[in-house]
């Protein structure tokens, strides 16, 4: 099971340059569903039994990752009749080589930190630090309003990552309502990113400062 | 003590326009005149009240009732304040907040008659007066506050009467302090000089006197009767203060009272005949002075005894 | 002041009654079209059935039909909720029937063309919250009740809110209200800290002293805003002159009256307070009274003037609370008595002759379609009623004898002179010159008022065509007038409701009120002097009625000016203007004076005018200057998404460097 996983590891690691690197938003959110396919795979992958939690939590995250936020997210495209391109306030090539950076001290600092030892740490504490960080790089670098959601989703999908080390500890409920607020949270950026560019004729999140007094 | 009150009410309905009377021969032997007779008052009071009432078309009903008003508030205060020795037809604790109150009823009916003519020169003494008159409220009530610390009664007549000769003995500072801001509100409630001028009617410095401007007949009778009982009620307040004279009983000690009220008299009619009046401007800092002067009586008195 | 559970008194159940008919009163008119005047007779039908209730109510709850509570659906798990009706709640509420179903009376004489149905409403519903206030046992309670009757009050006082100046009154008394909201809920949790409970339970004497002082400052801020105390009463004036005449009425003389009731029942849950606290008051009081007596003197606006005397009589009600508080604090009974006597008669003679002078000013600007001074004049000859009772009441607002005035001040300087006899309490004493000081200054204030508005001739045209009072506009004032004059003539009469209340505050034994003040020589000395004043009247009311017979157009003597002008009489501010001088330190009065350098000057203007000084001097250019030194922070955040996520990620990676590098493996 552990080539598997490490395999599954490197993937996502991989999918996060592949997003931070590319300057088509339609790549961008396909790597980001593609990561929510993996993430589902490493859920099972990740527990010894194969409980009907971890089935369904799994199936629940390709769903939702994999096809319905998708889903929202390219008709908001369509309605919104954008340049399909990233547009970074840092280029392309730094940003992705401030993704491995960060991926390489995530796996530095995961050694690091004080968290319990089990089988899986070494593998998944990197990976998510690696995916926060991703995260957090499309966030501040990206202007226009849907990168920083794909940005968010990364994010999560990072805590997720985490998630998973605690997937005994934590009750269904809270795993269950981190999904549902995924969910709502990217229903209701879907439909901000319509008015703002109702509002504004444009996705710059630099316009949004107008709105301030 | 029905008798004593019967003495009580004749002494305060008869001896006031003596009191006008008697100030008037003062200024006028000060003058070097012979003067009228100090009877005038009373001759022309009852001129007055022979003449015939003119009421102005622009005033109310409260232009007539006022003067009833001045003079019902002139006696009843007079009703507090023991004469002499004997005690006062009415007294109570607390009494004698409804003292400066009648007082300043009687104030309230003649401003508001005043601005009832609806002319400029009535409108002007009720502004003067009101705009004086409230700074006599906190003099007096600070000399009331140090004679109730003296003699640990809360009614006039318990605190004027109770003290003995020797109460301010050791006790001279606060003394001359309080008879001199009560001397003060003397002067300002009854319209004298230096607050105001009775004997003028130039517009611009009266005070008393243009407020009474329009009244006639047996209404002004009225009003001048109502002004030298308020002069005899607080000359009395200033005697009791100055002499307590509780030893004399009966109607040598009223006489004896009576007396004094005379010579308080002949110095206001001194004072009137020495100084000027003074600038309207600098009214109210002779009675912030009084105030201050009867506060500092109080203070005095209230120092913890060593 | 627990009151036992159990089945509700039937003082409880009828002013629970009263509240609900008050609340619904308004709502029937909701229902009916715009047009129809039926939503106006059954609000006000409602209104007045439901004061019949409440008086009822009070005077059982007063008579010691106290007692049982009624328990409410509790919003939250494990808080209780519930309502009981006590003496001190009877008192409290009886003027809210009072004056407020008379008020409803002269609104429906007065007719408001404009808003009518939120108008109704809203009264009905402050009504409403006002009678709950008092009977709430708990802090939820009280608090929901509470935020009602501020809500519905801002609606009330922005009824003519196309006018400016009007929203601004609004908007500032919102302010405020937040600002009391606040610190409720702070006062609250504090109590539920100190007593484990939210159910008014007594505050011990041994509890953290630096707590009972917060209990203390946060029941002034919040109760003293909402009293209109100074330096906290900046939203009154303007919040009192803008609203309709009936409901500034209610609000001067019943809803400022809620807040002395949060003091008055937060300070008496308190064991044993500390002397500072009744100096406090005191103070306060002083301040309040002079002050506000001083800042009415310079308005020429009818119900700002009356707004400003609210905040001198509750000056006046705080002095009478410091004293009672000053008596519990050095174990003088005596003092406590004569100080919480004065206290609660003159929240009941406020309400009365306040609310009568609002009324006759209603009919006053109703009459001249304007509320300023200047512009009225002669009124007496044309609106006679409403001129006598406006006198009545003025007369009873500077505290002249016969009227109820007079005694409650008697009371309060009974107490504060008493405290003279003392070398060690004399300071006790300091408050009665200024009290006299402001009745002084108040007789000069209403003499004013009176003789502007009502005396000489008219100054405008409106004047000169205004119309008597509506018989359903008299009638609230004949009323009031009425009882005005029964608790001057025979204070004897509120004695036992006082003692009631009283007795219900603390629990100590105080003496009864007619030994500590002389009930029964005020009622001789008052109705002698209304009977020498009668026979005085009657023996030269003939010689008047002669003269006015004989010589019916005698002109005032003028001096012989020939062309004698309505416009040469004294005005408002030149009346005052003696007064407003001594004290332009504090006043600051705006004055646009001309400056004439021609010989023959073309017509020109004067104007002054006398804002709030503690608002507009004080709390307004703070504010500005406040906004003005944090502009060079608003560069901090622009307005972009990446910045703020950047500032997030500038604190969380060095802190998480630090915790790997530093902290090592703890």
């Amino acid at each position: 099971m552990t080539s598997l996983l490490a395999s599954l590891v490197a993937a996502l690691l991989l999918v996060n340059l592949v997003a931070l690197g590319t300057s088509r938003i339609g790549t961008v959110v396909r790597a980001v569903a593609l990561q929510g396919v993996l993430l589902g795979i490493l859920a099972i992958a990740a527990q010894g039994d194969l409980t009907w939690r971890v089935l369904a939590l799994a199936f629940a995250s390709i769903t939702l990752k994999g096809w319905l936020i998708p889903v929202i997210l390219f008709r908001a495209l369509r309605q919104v009749e954008i340049k399909r391109e990233v547009e970074p306030s840092l280029g392309l090539l730094p940003s992705l080589l401030l993704g491995a950076l960060a991926t390489v001290l995530a796996v530095v600092a995961g050694s690091r930190l004080p968290l319990a030892e089990t089988r899986l740490a070494p593998l998944l504490i990197p990976a998510s630090l690696a995916t926060v960080a991703a995260g957090f790089i499309q966030l501040t670098t990206r202007r226009k309003a849907i990168s920083q959601v794909l940005g968010y989703l990364v994010l999560e999908n990072g805590i997720f990552v985490f998630g998973l080390l605690l997937v005994e500890a934590m009750p269904f409920l809270v795993e269950a309502g981190v999904l549902l607020d995924l969910f709502v949270g990217i229903f209701v950026l879907s439909i901000i990113i319509h008015h703002i560019n109702r509002e504004f004729a444009s996705l710059d999140t630099r316009r949004m400062s107008l709105l301030k007094e | 003590m029905s008798a004593g009150w019967l003495v009580h009410l004749v002494a305060l309905a008869l001896v006031p326009p003596l009191l006008l009377g008697v100030i008037q021969k003062t200024k006028a032997v000060f003058a070097g005149r012979r003067g009228s007779s100090v009877w005038q008052p009373y001759r022309d009071l009852l001129k007055l009240a022979q003449k015939e009432v003119a009421l102005s078309a622009t005033t109310t009903w409260l232009f007539w009732v006022a003067p009833a008003v001045a003079v019902v508030t002139a006696v009843a205060a007079g009703l507090l304040v023991p004469l002499a020795s004997s005690p006062a037809p009415a007294a109570f604790p607390g009494d004698f907040v409804l003292f400066a109150y009648l007082l300043a009823l009687g104030r309230f009916a003649t401003a508001a008659a005043a601005l009832d003519t609806g002319s400029s020169f009535e409108g002007m003494g009720a502004a003067r007066e009101v705009g004086f008159a409230w700074l006599g409220e906190p003099a007096l009530f600070f000399a009331f506050l140090a004679l109730a610390r003296l003699s640990g009664s809360l009614s006039l007549d318990g605190m004027l009467r109770a003290m003995e000769g020797g109460a301010w003995l050791d006790r001279t500072a606060p003394f001359v302090l309080t008879a001199a801001g009560l001397f003060v509100v003397l002067l300002a409630e009854c319209s004298r000089i230096p607050v105001d001028d009775p004997a003028t009617h130039l517009e611009l410095t009266m005070i008393h006197e243009v407020m009474v401007l329009d009244h006639s007949g047996p209404l002004l009778a009225l009003v001048e009767y109502a002004a030298a009982v308020k002069l005899f009620v607080l000359g009395a307040l200033l005697l009791q203060v100055l002499a307590p004279a509780s030893q004399v009983a009966g109607l040598a000690g009223l006489g004896l009272f009576l007396a004094g009220l005379v010579g308080i008299a002949i110095g206001i009619g001194v004072l009137e005949s020495t100084m000027a009046r003074l600038r309207l401007l600098h009214v109210p800092t002779l009675l912030i002075a009084a105030v201050l002067s009867c506060g500092f009586a109080f203070l005095l008195l209230s120092r913890p005894t060593p | 002041m627990t009151a036992p559970a159990g089945t509700p008194s039937a003082a409880l159940l009828l002013l629970v009654a009263a509240g609900g008919l008050f609340a619904a009163s308004g709502l029937a008119g909701l229902a009916l079209p715009r047009r129809s005047r039926w939503g106006a007779r059954i609000a006000t039908g409602a209104i007045s059935i439901g004061s019949l209730l409440g008086l009822a109510g009070g005077f059982l709850a007063l008579g010691g039909d106290a007692g049982g509570e009624l328990a409410l659906p509790s919003p939250l798990p494990g808080l209780r909720a519930a309502l009981g009706a006590g003496p001190l709640a009877g008192f409290f509420t009886l003027p809210v029937f009072l004056v407020g179903g008379l008020g409803a009376l002269f609104g429906a004489g007065h007719g408001t063309p404009h808003g009518g149905r939120r108008l109704r409403l809203c009264y009905g519903l402050l009504l409403a919250a006002l009678t709950f206030i008092p009977l709430a046992r708990d802090g939820i309670t009280f608090l929901v009740a509470w935020e009602v009757m501020a809500l519905t009050n801002f609606f009330l006082i922005a009824t003519e809110e196309s006018d400016a100046a009007v929203r601004r009154a609004g908007w500032i008394y919102l302010l405020y209200s937040h600002v009391t909201i606040l610190a409720l809920f702070a006062l609250f949790l504090l109590e539920r800290l100190l007593t484990g409970d939210f159910a008014f339970a007594p505050i011990a004497a041994d509890a953290p002293a630096g707590l009972r002082t917060a209990v203390f400052v946060l029941a002034l801020v919040a109760f003293g805003i909402k009293a209109g105390a100074m330096p906290l009463h900046s939203w009154l004036p303007a919040a009192h002159a803008s609203a309709p005449s009936h409901v500034s009425a209610l609000m001067s003389g019943v809803v400022i009256k809620v807040g002395i009731y949060g003091l008055v029942t937060t300070l008496g849950l308190v064991e044993a307070p500390p002397l500072a606290w009744g100096v406090t008051l005191l103070a306060l009081g002083s301040l309040s009274a002079l002050f506000g007596v001083v800042f009415a003197l310079g308005q020429h606006d009818l119900k700002r003037l009356l707004a400003y005397h609210s905040i001198e009589n509750i000056g006046i009600i705080l002095l009478g609370l410091g004293l009672a508080m000053v008596g519990r604090s050095l174990g003088r009974p005596d003092w406590t008595m004569l100080g919480i006597a004065g206290c609660l008669l003159h929240v009941w003679n406020h309400a009365l002759f306040k609310s009568l002078l609002f009324f006759g000013a209603g009919a006053v600007v109703h009459a001249t379609g304007s509320r300023e001074i200047d512009l009225a004049g002669g009124l007496a000859r044309r609106m006679p009623a409403t001129a006598a009772f406006f006198l009545l009441g003025s007369v009873a607002i500077c505290g002249l004898p016969p009227l109820n005035g007079f005694v409650s001040e008697l009371l309060v300087f009974l107490g504060l002179v008493g405290a003279a006899s003392a070398p060690a309490t004399a300071w006790a004493a300091l408050p009665a010159p200024v009290l006299a000081a402001t009745g002084g200054l108040a007789l000069a204030c209403f003499v004013k008022v009176y003789g502007i508005v009502f005396l000489g001739t008219p100054r405008s045209a409106a004047a000169s065509a205004a119309r008597e009072a509506t018989p359903l506009e008299l009638a609230p004032m004949a009323v009031l007038a009425f009882a005005c004059v029964v608790v001057g003539a025979a204070p004897g009469f509120v004695a036992p409701a006082i003692e009631s209340a009283a007795a219900a505050w603390t629990g100590e034994r105080l003496p009864r009120l007619a030994e500590v003040a002389p009930l029964g020589s005020i009622s001789i000395a008052a109705l002698a002097l209304v009977a020498a004043g009668a026979l005085a009247v009657a023996a030269i009311a003939p010689l008047c009625r002669r003269a006015r017979r004989r010589q019916p157009a005698l002109p005032t003597w003028d001096c012989g000016y020939a062309a004698s002008s309505p416009r040469l009489q004294y005005t408002a501010s030149s009346f005052a203007e003696l007064i407003t001088s001594q004290f332009a330190w504090a006043l600051r009065p705006h004055v646009h004076a001309p400056r004439i350098t021609e010989l023959f000057a073309r017509p020109t203007s004067f104007h002054s005018q006398v804002d709030d000084t503690v608002l507009d001097r004080l709390l307004l250019p703070a504010a500005r200057a406040a906004l003005r030194a944090t502009a060079s922070l608003r560069a901090l955040p622009q307005g972009q998404l990446q910045r703020y996520i950047l500032y997030i990620l500038a604190v969380l990676v060095p802190l998480l460097v630090w915790a790997l590098v530093g902290g090592g493996g703890e």
